[in-house]
């Protein structure tokens, strides 16, 4: 368990870290004591100085969310962070790619909801009634620790290696969409680096959803009408660079496409 | 050029024996055979296959082997293998596997595909295959290499039938048409957990690829795929190691389930 001091002070060192786009040492180096709870308070003080300072929540993210990723960081909890306002990005538009410290996309089935979903006690039930539309979307993930050598406490802290993400323009009501079995595929430059389905999100999307809400509602805090939720990737993630471009095709879901300037 | 004649023969006489006595051994290339070549790994495989057919089998088609980039970058190979399929390895669909048939089976996703009318390479394209194929199933290719820890060179695993052991087809049949091939996914469920998953893109770009891969691999040996012919295209993941007690199920986007358990 860290003091408060403590938790402030890494926080800093983090934002720091976005604006020098300089990574920093894990997080558990200079804490080994690093509890949870101090992972998701670094991440906590990060976001309210950004929303004091303007930045808007849109939505957020679910991590870990595949059998691989848990099985490399050793866990079998995911992980969730914030999206900002200013981390979305237009598919087929220039990405700068200098935003980021080490970047890397991760395609996935991003969820808009009509109306909240406040845990605890979400059900799949209440989350398909929460869905509005469904949307085909790359998650940039990033990360501000030095060479992506994150534990599971130095990603939480990091906002669960957000990056940014782009959100495409095929527009589906869930039953119109087999969630589990969708395929997806991935390509860079034109050539294949990933395919799945969707089931390899937790089971299925929709429990990364109701964990969300649930996880989320034990700490007071709500998923609002319109929020974006990004619910865990398909494929494992692929590094992008400069001149980079991506294409994702779902079954159902239409494409996208990420072009990194 | 058939110096080895003789050697061939008892090399396939010993492969098969080790399959029927479920024994693993050492390479044919760190023993009997160390200047193996492919070539002459092909020649085992259908001295093999004439064993086979005169004890009563009949094959029914072919099976495509490294068809990821990532297991032919392993094998330090760019091109497929192929190798053959008879009715005898085709196991019925969702009973437990009979694991003491096998030595150390693994299990892979895939898509097998039939043909309607005859393929003959070299020279075939994807665009071919696709006017020759007239369905497609899901199913399992279940491998057994006749080398201990599947530890082989690519011609020791060429002359052990690609290690083939048994197959498995999923439920529904379709015309080729009325599959995405390429969005086609498997789930991988070991244990009721999602561990893996994948589309049939993942077969050498797509899995047509794979059937016109086997007309023209055939087509280097004079060899040809007939009408009725079943091609299966290789592995869409991993393979999965049959454990005690394990359930394993492919779930298939459109394809149906195929449930694997392994038996007494």
């Amino acid at each position: 368990m860290m003091r408060e001091e403590e938790r402030i002070a890494e926080a800093e060192l983090l934002l720091e870290a976005y604006r020098t786009r300089r990574p920093i040492e894990p997080l558990v180096k200079r804490h080994p004591d690093m509890t949870l709870d101090d992972a998701y308070a670094i991440q906590s003080i990060q976001t309210e100085r950004r929303v004091a300072e303007g930045a808007v929540i849109r939505g957020h993210k679910v991590g870990l969310t595949s059998h691989a990723m848990q099985r490399q960081i050793g866990v079998s909890t995911p992980d969730y962070g914030v999206l900002m306002e200013d981390m979305f990005y237009l598919e087929s538009r220039d990405i700068p790619t200098g935003q980021f410290l080490q970047p890397r996309v991760e395609p996935e089935i991003a969820f808009v909801l009509a109306r909240p979903l406040r845990g605890p006690g979400v059900t799949i039930a209440d989350a398909v009634r929460a869905v509005d539309v469904v949307l085909p979307s790359l998650e940039i993930i990033d990360s501000r620790i030095a060479d992506w050598k994150i534990g599971y406490f130095d990603t939480v802290a990091d906002n669960a290696s957000s990056g940014g993400l782009v959100l495409g323009s095929t527009v589906r009501r869930l039953h119109e969409l087999d969630l589990r079995g969708m395929g997806c595929v991935l390509r860079k430059n034109g050539h294949v680096v990933g395919t799945g389905a969707g089931g390899a999100v937790l089971g299925s999307p929709l429990n990364a959803l109701v964990w969300l809400a649930n996880t989320l509602g034990e700490h007071g805090v709500e998923l609002q009408e319109g929020a974006v939720v990004l619910p865990g990737s398909i494929t494992q993630s692929v590094p992008v660079e400069s001149g980079d471009t991506i294409t994702v095709a779902f079954a159902g879901l239409g494409t996208l496409t990420a072009h990194f300037a | 050029m058939d110096d080895n004649t003789e050697l061939t023969e008892a090399l396939a006489l010993e492969l098969l024996r080790c399959e029927t006595v479920r024994q693993a051994r050492e390479p044919l290339s760190a023993h009997e055979w160390p200047s193996l070549t492919v070539a002459d790994a092909y020649r085992i495989q259908d001295a093999s296959r004439r064993h086979r057919e005169s004890r009563g089998e009949r094959v029914i088609g072919v099976k495509m082997g490294l068809t990821s980039r990532a297991k032919q970058k392993t094998m330090n190979v760019d091109e497929p293998v192929v190798a053959w399929v008879t009715d005898a390895m085709q196991l019925p669909l969702n009973l437990p596997i009979q694991t003491d048939r096998f030595i150390h089976p693994r299990v892979e996703p895939e898509l097998f595909f039939r043909l309607g009318s005859a393929l003959k390479g070299p020279g075939v394209t994807k665009e071919d295959a696709a006017n020759a194929v007239d369905a497609v199933v899901a199913g399992a290719d279940i491998i057994d290499s006749r080398y201990h820890s599947f530890a082989f060179t690519l011609p020791d695993v060429i002359a052990d039938n690609a290690s083939g052991a048994g197959f498995v087809m999923g439920p529904i049949m379709k015309p080729i048409d009325a599959v995405d091939l390429e969005l086609e996914a498997v789930l991988v469920e070991v244990d009721g957990i999602v561990v893996d998953s994948a589309t049939a893109t993942a077969v050498l770009g797509h899995p047509l690829e794979a059937v016109a891969a086997a007309a023209n691999l055939l087509g280097q040996r004079g060899l040809a795929l007939d009408a009725g012919d079943w091609v299966l295209a290789g592995a869409m993941t991993d393979a999965i190691a049959v454990t005690e007690g394990q359930s394993l199920s492919f779930h298939f986007s459109t394809l149906g389930s195929i449930h694997l358990a392994k038996g007494e």
